[in-house]
């Protein structure tokens, strides 16, 4: 074929469509002139002659639609034809596409928030210069993320897998920049940081590794440029000015660029400062430690040209030299890569898998607004068939009227698509704009801003399902026997074409029970966990959280003025007891020590008899939290540094390591450095980094047994008061009890309950607001579809309910027959849902504490609301039902 | 017209390839032409000629352009390109390879007398 002439007469098309079907007409009529013409010659007057040319030429409109379609190219004057027509049909019913736009809007909304955030969180890499290679490295069998300084050291240096590694912290500390100490959240990091992830600055300098000379040698800071831009009001002359970071002078070098936010997606840091100045910013130097496993992550680019799994075997085969070569330090020293942003599996791999499980059930919430409006769309097909006959009868073909069928659905789903992607929009912008730990840790942010590739998604799934939808009604289009439409009407067929909406309207009744059910079940899971027993008591307990590094005490003078913090504490008038705590249970995880039997005398890693939790507590903590004493004593303030080591374990740690309680009491273990310690006490298990965790051990030491333990980031210690008066009052008077003692300490106070469920119990909170809100999606997609199916059969029976009314039926009789079928079809729908959903939640007990599917509330909450639901959806279809007139309508007809 | 035969599947583009190589035409012309030289033995439907002429146009086998009638009337008149000639001469060529087997094909044969 001529390509050239193809595509003239394509361009001509495109560009000049209603000329060229000027032109066709012009050419097709002028034709008929012609004819006429010579009939006219023959005999006939002219109006007759051209009445014969028409009749001579045959289907005008047929060769004139084969005509466009020879000339090629006429696909976009159909499509445009088409799309005209079909808005015309829409807008002729406003009821059919408002609920259909709807509906869709709903789903594909419902997918674009879903994918939005996995696309943030786990599709999407660091916004760094070559993403791809960028790993983090884990450790172990469980894949921890925390490494030792030392370690790190060995692994930078003698890999030869990595262009370079860096290591980072994230920690609080105070600033003060000549008028007042704010708290701030900063990223120590190794020199090499910025150079290694080849990032330039934005104003002045970053730091090197030519700047590190030993701890404390670089007392800089690189601004990020939100915090810059925010607290330094984009002062350009900041660069040199020197602020004052926990008390200690520190060198603003520059500003990092604006879309460079650190190197963790959900904490974006005010600032970076060297990790060698660790003793100035923390109150103390663990670099040198190799037991200290305090580093938060390891990570750097893969030199070119290697694998992953290369990558792997080298960092193995260091681990397996440091295991030799420092037995008492390192074990279990396996290695794995990981994506950096999400700090590793620990984090990344259950929200990798929850918002899997979001994603399925969003794509089910899609496939039932799919079901929902391809029932629609062969309910208004078959309401149509008069039409299409007629349109079939005049010599349109089939394959004409399925396209103008699928250019209505694809409207719609377009619109649909744009308008739910428009309600994800405004959701999400608000979700990355929200701070879910304002109070705790003002920095976390959810950063889930949608990009092209969700905007592409959406509306890919937008089109898909309106293509799915849209073909529901071909079958019986292509079925359609214009002759016996014309000829006879509908009303012969109307038991047999319900079949396949039944099975459409099963499938979403089913699709929407699981999703109910799932919904279900989170909630009961949720609401059973806020009433579980953590092994303290939340309600009725304030948290004070003193921060005495911040405030300049380091060394001895920690313990002694936590001493005196909580004696002054006691005094306060409505306060019942009061303890510390270095990090309270279930606050972002929790410190764990290795622990030998008193029996073991090769104290490797490998040899210990459990890893337990550990936790640094004043004497009275147990009263103020509630945690019971099963046997033997409490700490008292004698249990100092001239005392014998002490140690008050959980019933499990007393199981594996004593066997039992009574054994435990008086016994010794040991820890890593070889010290005996006594149990003089055993207290009650508890829940300690994770609600959802298995038991594990744990052991309580006395706090000024231990000069100085790492402790929460924010606060070094942790005040934990029990009172009985009014929680606002109680914790005003702690705040200025607190600053009467030393006014420069930074004070924060929040009750226990709300901590924990900002803290521990997020996930799960987050999980089941999302869990509910597809649940509540799903009961709606439900609700449409049995109504929109009942109020059709209904009025499609009207005439026979009347008939029915007329011979006598009682009210119970006509419901039956007007509603029988959708109540028939809403109960083997949601049998079938309630079985799958049930099998569905088995994954939710990943994510939400105690969700199990083999509850008797849940299973009747389940049948509850979907019969609530049935009844909802079929009371209009039933009033109308009921309200039949049968001389009315046996007049109209 | 009873005894007019229709036409076969894809004889019509050969059909007005052949009326068209005598001089252009507009498409009511090439009706007539054809019925001139065929004897009015061929039924046509008058509309299906513009479909075939469109398509012939699209290949690049016949260009058209707007002219005047000899009765003053406006229409579009049709004629072969190079190509076109080529493709007729093919055309006629395997046409009359098979209207001679298929014709030796049904003609009485000896043992059949």
């Amino acid at each position: 074929m001529n390509f050239p002439a193809w595509i003239r007469s394509v361009a001509a098309k495109f560009f000049h469509h209603s000329e060229v079907a000027e032109e066709v007409d012009d050419e097709l009529r002028s034709h008929i002139q012609f004819r006429a013409d010579d009939l006219e010659r023959a005999g006939l007057n002219r109006a007759e002659a051209e009445r014969r040319a028409r009749i001579e030429f045959g289907g005008y409109e047929r060769f004139r639609e084969e005509s466009h379609e020879a000339m090629g190219g006429n696909f976009i004057e159909t499509l445009l034809l088409d799309v005209r027509f079909s808005l015309r049909m829409l807008r002729k019913s406003p009821g059919f596409t408002l609920v259909a736009v709807f509906t869709l809007a709903l789903a594909i909304g419902a997918n674009a928030v879903v994918f939005s955030i996995m696309n943030a969180l786990i599709l999407r890499p660091l916004n760094v210069p070559k993403a791809q290679t960028l790993y983090a490295i884990q450790r172990g069998s469980d894949q921890a993320i925390n490494h030792s300084f030392p370690d790190y050291v060995d692994l930078r240096d003698r890999n030869r897998s990595f262009e370079d590694l860096v290591a980072y912290n994230v920690t609080g500390a105070a600033l003060d920049t000549g008028n007042n100490a704010s708290s701030v959240w900063l990223l120590e990091a190794t020199g090499n940081y910025f150079d290694a992830l080849g990032i330039q600055p934005y104003l002045g300098r970053f730091f090197h590794r030519s700047d590190e000379h030993g701890p404390d040698s670089a007392p800089y800071i690189v601004l990020t440029y939100a915090y810059w831009h925010s607290h330094f009001q984009d002062d350009r002359n900041v660069v040199g000015r020197i602020v004052q970071l926990n008390k200690h002078p520190f060198t603003i070098l520059g500003v990092a660029p604006h879309e460079f936010k650190g190197t963790l997606l959900f904490l974006a840091p005010d600032f970076w400062v060297p990790i060698v100045n660790q003793e100035q910013v923390e109150g103390l130097n663990v670099l040198n430690e190799r037991g200290n496993r305090g580093i938060l992550m390891v990570m750097g680019h893969l030199k070119p040209g290697v694998a992953p799994a290369q990558a792997v075997a080298d960092l193995n085969s260091i681990g397996s030299y440091l295991e030799k070569a420092y037995p008492k330090d390192d074990g279990n020293m396996t290695f794995s890569l990981t994506r950096p942003g999400l700090a590793g599996d620990w984090l990344g791999g259950p929200m990798r898998e929850f918002l899997t499980g979001l994603m399925l059930l969003a794509g089910l919430i899609l496939l039932a607004a799919c079901a929902n409006l391809g029932s629609l769309f062969a309910a208004r097909a078959a309401d149509r068939s008069r039409e299409i006959a007629l349109r079939l009868a005049l010599g349109s073909s089939r394959s004409r009227i399925l396209r103008q069928v699928f250019t209505e659905a694809v409207l719609i789903s377009i619109v649909g698509g744009v308008v739910g992607l428009a309600g994800s929009i405004v959701l999400l912008r608000g979700l990355s704009a929200w701070r879910p730990f304002s109070t705790v840790a003002p920095n976390m942010t959810v950063p889930v801003n949608p990009d092209t590739n969700v905007y592409l998604v959406a509306l890919l799934l937008a089109l898909a399902s309106g293509l799915l939808f849209g073909a529901v009604p071909v079958r019986q289009i292509l079925r359609t026997n214009p002759y016996e439409v014309v000829r006879s009407g509908l009303s012969g067929r109307v038991g047999r074409r319900i079949t396949v909406r039944d099975l459409l309207l099963v499938t979403q009744i089913s699709i929407c029970a699981v999703l109910v059910t799932s919904s279900m079940v989170a909630v009961r899971g949720l609401v059973r966990s806020l009433r579980s027993n953590f092994g303290f008591e939340p309600r009725n307990a304030m948290l004070a959280g003193a921060s005495l590094s911040t405030a300049g005490y380091s060394g001895d003078s920690v313990p002694a003025m936590q001493k005196r913090l909580i004696d002054t504490v006691r005094t306060i008038p409505g306060v019942k007891a009061v303890g510390s705590i270095d990090r309270p249970p279930l606050y972002f995880g929790a410190n764990t020590a290795i622990v030998f039997t008193d029996k073991t005398a090769d104290l490797r890693p490998s040899n210990a008899a459990a890893e337990a939790m550990m936790y640094n507590i004043s004497p009275g903590y147990f009263e103020a939290a509630r945690t019971a004493l099963l046997a033997g004593r409490d700490f008292t303030w004698h249990d100092d540094e001239n005392a014998p080591h002490v140690a008050v374990v959980n019933r499990e740690f007393a199981a594996r390591i004593f066997g039992s309680m009574t054994n435990a009491v008086g016994g010794y273990y040991k820890r890593r450095d070889g010290t005996r310690i006594q149990v003089v006490g055993v207290a009650e298990d508890g829940k300690y980094a994770s609600v959802t965790e298995a038991q594990q051990p744990a052991v309580f030491l006395p706090t000024m047994q231990s000069p100085y333990v790492r402790g929460t980031h924010m606060t070094d210690s942790t005040l934990v008061v029990r009172s009985d008066r009014d929680p606002q009052q109680v914790a005003a008077a702690i705040k200025s009890t607190l600053s009467d003692l030393d006014p420069g300490m930074p004070v924060t106070i929040q009750m226990w309950a709300k901590q924990l469920n900002d803290s521990a119990l997020f996930a799960s909170r987050v999980a089941t607001l999302a869990l509910g809100v597809l649940g509540l999606m799903g009961a709606v997609l439900s609700i449409t579809g049995i109504f929109g199916m009942a109020a059709y059969s209904v009025s499609k029976r009207l005439r026979e309910l009347g008939i029915r009314v007329a011979l006598g039926a009682q009210r119970r009789e006509v419901l039956q027959a007007a509603l029988g079928r959708a109540v028939k079809l809403l109960a083997i729908g949601s049998a079938a849902g309630l079985l799958l959903g049930l099998l569905a939640t088995k994954v939710l007990a990943f994510i939400v504490y105690q969700a199990t599917p083999r509850d008797p509330l849940v299973l009747a909450g389940v049948v509850l609301a979907m019969a609530l639901l049935g009844l909802v959806a079929t009371w209009i279809p039933a009033q109308r039902a009921l309200s039949v007139d049968p001389m009315m309508l046996l007049r109209e007809e | 017209m009873s005894d007019q035969a229709q036409l076969l599947p894809g004889t019509l583009d050969l059909l007005i390839l052949r009326a068209v190589s005598l001089g252009p035409l507009h498409g009511y012309g090439i009706l007539l032409r054809i019925g001139q030289i065929s004897g009015n033995a061929l039924l046509i439907e008058q509309g299906a000629l513009y479909p075939g002429l469109f398509r012939l146009v699209r290949q690049g086998l016949l260009k058209a352009s707007w002219g005047t009638s000899e009765n003053n009337r406006r229409a579009k008149f049709y004629e072969l390109t190079a190509p076109g000639r080529k493709r007729l001469r093919e055309e006629t060529e395997s046409w009359n390879r098979l209207a001679t087997a298929i014709g030796s094909a049904l003609a009485p044969q000896p043992e059949e007398i």
